[in-house]
């Protein structure tokens, strides 16, 4: 009897990224709601600039490879040339919310019909631990080395705050995937962005909360708790805009 | 049987591209190209096609590498700032082999510059533009017909070589009008195995990509795409020449230039002065061995610009310097008149250059 | 032959209608023609001008410098392309704007009241019909035969009420003595 596989839509390759990141967890959780919806063959994913470039290779679905923070632009192109196709997205918090910041919000505005994963660790990772959008105040990175002063540094940006005060984006909702509970919540909420788009209606952004461990300097067990004592509180949980059970929508 | 009419050169790219097959357009409002978007605002919602006005120059151009990765003709127009912008994008598309029509109709730099129409963009056009070794096919439209005519032949080509192409244009090209036959509509289907169309459970992902983290992966990619790049060097170079059989001083010039200076090339004729005009309809591939070959019977070369003089390295280059180049130029917006090229062929004709 | 046409006045006063409206009936007649116009971030009230030319040969550069046919329709295109027509050409000038004369004494200059003509007929703004009018008489450049089929491809459908009142303004120009 199987009792665990890995989801066909996860391509049978090593995945590159640091003991203990949580990208190998979204990256499955992605993976198994392409299976469970059947939709493998229709999506289309696109890849960032950051520790999740090399997506492309990861997932069995066609995909795309983007500038540096350019994804919702790359996948509105292709939405609108194939809206039979699912389409989404899987980029970082460097990527979607400082360089990709007017693209993040106008396909948002726009009510794109696509689906945004966002992975939100409060660092640059693939560069070696540059200050993110999201760094949070005081926190130690190689470019905030005493640590973020929201006195120069400005404060950090809470993205699906953000998105939701926009009349256009359907679907906002912000999970973590520290402990067990929250997985499993993530992986409902990844789910139910790609329904979404499958029912035609429109933006989805999942801002799943996550940890580095080799660029915080913690062992995987200590950026897990991080993740639950310090960013929770900051980036709460929970869903932040949700237009989909509104009649006519 | 279709008759000529009256348009725009800008309305002409616009119509020219949707009977190219084009239906996806992504654009940022810039002077001196705002009738294109505007025309295919018009048009694309009644045939089912996208226009899309994106948030920026970025965006726009990597909404069109998003369509150009699923295979479908997507274009985007601007004019010299805003095709700065676009530079990265341009070289992502070249870097994943995508096919795409980029307009550019250019106006006085650097910087802010001005509205009026330019050349200065020639360097950025045909040397690459964007970081990388790569190069863009460029086409040079000189009449609204060709406005029309090389909008279709660029998707054309584009297609054929799965490198992104450039009309560059100017000012003048996109708002004068001239009579003009449009272009049939096309229905030719190019086979596109690496697009992104979803697998369908039937082949193995397709990937559209520009990053090789193998330095001998990357390089082979860069040597695979200049074999290819030599290809369209010996095959698609085209160009005109007027007057050129006996011609002793050649003028060279593109789009507006060159119609201002056949003006020049007829009057130093009625003078007496044995002159012609080379005019390079692709930009890159440059039209070398025609240069070349006038090198052998003329004098010297005028190189008229509205610009501080950029093709001109391309003439020494071709010629070898065998013989003397001026240049006959305006810039930040005018234009030389005919008087001014004429004044540069005598200089040529009497060996005074 | 080649007509090289030069039409500058005030943004607003439909500069560059009254030279695509020459455009299209060279279009009609099935001649060479190009139509370039100025064009700027004034939308009303700069100086707006248009170069036509139309030939019997392919059209070399658009750019009219030198005009055979200037029309001018407010005092600082008088100042600024008196100089600049060519010896012998014809100079349209809207006399209700323009208060003083042709100083040069190697063109030929017509004087119209187009824009007081065009006030006392009702119809305001269409000075530039009427000097156009004028030009086509003078010049030759077009004929006057068939004039409603090239302001049937110039005016909008939407809009195709005006071509008659176009067509009268035209004609009120082109009798005028």
């Amino acid at each position: 009897m199987v009792v665990f596989e890995k989801p066909h839509a996860l391509c049978d390759v090593p995945l590159h990224y640091c003991p203990g990141c949580t990208h190998g967890i979204v990256h499955r959780l992605v993976a198994e709601a392409i299976d469970e919806l059947g939709i493998e063959g229709s999506a289309i994913g696109v890849a960032p600039v950051g520790c999740a470039v090399m997506a492309y290779d990861y997932f069995n679905c066609d995909m795309v490879e983007a500038a540096h923070g350019r994804a919702p632009a790359v996948a509105t192109g292709i939405k609108r040339a194939k809206p039979e196709n699912i389409v989404f997205t899987y980029q970082g918090d460097g990527d979607l919310a400082s360089i990709g910041m007017a693209e993040t919000v106008h396909a948002a505005t726009r009510n794109e019909n696509i689906t945004i994963i966002f992975i939100n660790n409060a660092i640059y990772g693939m560069t070696g631990g540059q200050m993110a959008p999201t760094s949070l105040p005081g926190q130690v990175t190689q470019t905030s080395p005493y640590g973020r002063d929201v006195k120069t540094a400005g404060f950090p940006i809470k993205v699906s705050e953000l998105l939701a005060s926009l009349d256009g984006p359907s679907y906002i909702q912000r999970v973590a995937v520290n402990n067990v509970k929250n997985v499993k919540q993530a992986k409902k909420a990844i789910k139910k962005a790609f329904e979404n788009q499958i029912e035609g209606k429109g933006f989805s952004l999942i801002e799943v909360v996550s940890s580095c461990p080799t660029n915080w300097g913690m062992t995987p067990q200590q950026a897990l708790d991080w993740v639950e004592e310090k960013m929770i509180p900051y980036y709460p949980l929970g869903v932040y805009k949700d237009k989909t059970s509104e009649e006519g929508e | 049987m279709s008759e000529k009419v009256l348009m725009k050169g800008n309305e002409a790219i616009a119509e020219a591209a949707i009977r190219a097959g084009c239906r996806h357009y992504f654009g940022y409002p810039i002077t001196p190209q705002t009738e294109l978007a505007a025309y295919m605002a018009k048009r694309m919602p009644k045939i089912g096609g996208c226009f899309l006005q994106a948030e920026s120059e970025i965006a726009a151009i990597n909404m069109v590498y998003g369509v150009a990765s699923t295979g479908l003709r997507v274009m985007t127009s601007s004019s010299s700032p805003g095709v700065s912008l676009k530079q990265e994008g341009i070289s992502y598309i070249a870097g994943a082999d995508l096919p795409a029509l980029i307009v550019n109709v250019q106006r006085g730099g650097p910087g802010l510059g001005g509205i009026q129409p330019s050349q200065s963009d020639y360097f950025q056009a045909t040397k690459g533009g964007g970081h990388g070794d790569y190069h863009l096919i460029v086409l040079a439209p000189a009449s609204v017909q060709e406005m029309a005519d090389l909008t279709a032949k660029c998707f054309e080509l584009a297609d054929k070589y799965r490198m992104p192409s450039m009309l560059l244009a100017d000012g003048t090209m996109g708002q004068m009008m001239e009579p003009v036959l449009l272009p049939e509509e096309s229905d030719v289907t190019v086979e596109k195995p690496w697009a992104l169309t979803g697998t369908k459970m039937q082949r193995g992902h397709n990937i559209v990509n520009s990053l090789y983290l193998k330095p001998e992966e990357l390089e082979k990619t860069n040597f695979d795409r200049f074999e290819r790049y030599k290809q369209v060097e010996e095959n698609e170079v085209m160009y005109e020449e007027f007057m050129m059989d006996d011609a002793e001083v050649c003028v060279v010039a593109f789009g507006i230039a060159a119609r201002v200076s056949k003006n020049a090339v007829v009057e130093a004729r009625k003078q007496g002065i044995k002159a012609g005009l080379l005019r390079p309809i692709t930009l890159w591939p440059f039209p070398s061995a025609a240069v070349k070959q006038a090198a052998e019977h003329c004098k010297g070369f005028v190189s008229v610009e509205l610009s501080m003089g950029q093709m001109i390295e391309d003439i020494k280059l071709a010629s070898d310097c065998k013989c003397p180049v001026e240049l006959c130029n305006r810039a930040g917006g005018m234009i030389p008149s005919p008087e001014q090229v004429l004044e540069s062929i005598k200089n040529i004709a009497g060996g005074k250059a | 032959m080649t007509s090289r046409i030069l039409i500058a006045g005030f943004g607003g006063q439909g500069i560059l209608f009254a030279g695509k409206v020459l455009a299209y009936k060279g279009l009609v007649e099935g001649k060479q023609l190009s139509w370039l116009p100025s064009y700027g971030p004034e939308m009303r009230g700069g100086t707006a001008n248009c170069n036509v030319i139309i030939s019997d040969e392919p059209v070399g550069s658009p750019i009219v410098d030198t005009p055979d046919v200037l029309i001018v329709m407010n005092l600082p295109s008088l100042d600024k392309y008196e100089k600049a027509a060519e010896k012998g050409s014809k100079i349209f000038v809207d006399s209700t704007l323009i208060s003083r004369k042709v100083e040069r004494d190697d063109v030929d200059v017509y004087y119209i009241p187009a824009t007081k003509m065009a006030q006392d007929a009702g119809i305001p703004t269409l000075a530039n019909m009427i000097i156009l009018g004028k030009v086509i008489k003078e010049t030759g450049v077009v004929s006057f035969e068939g004039m409603e089929d090239a302001l049937k491809k110039v005016v909008s459908a939407r809009k195709a009420n005006l071509i008659d009142v176009n067509l009268k303004a035209i004609k009120a120009g082109y009798d005028y003595e």
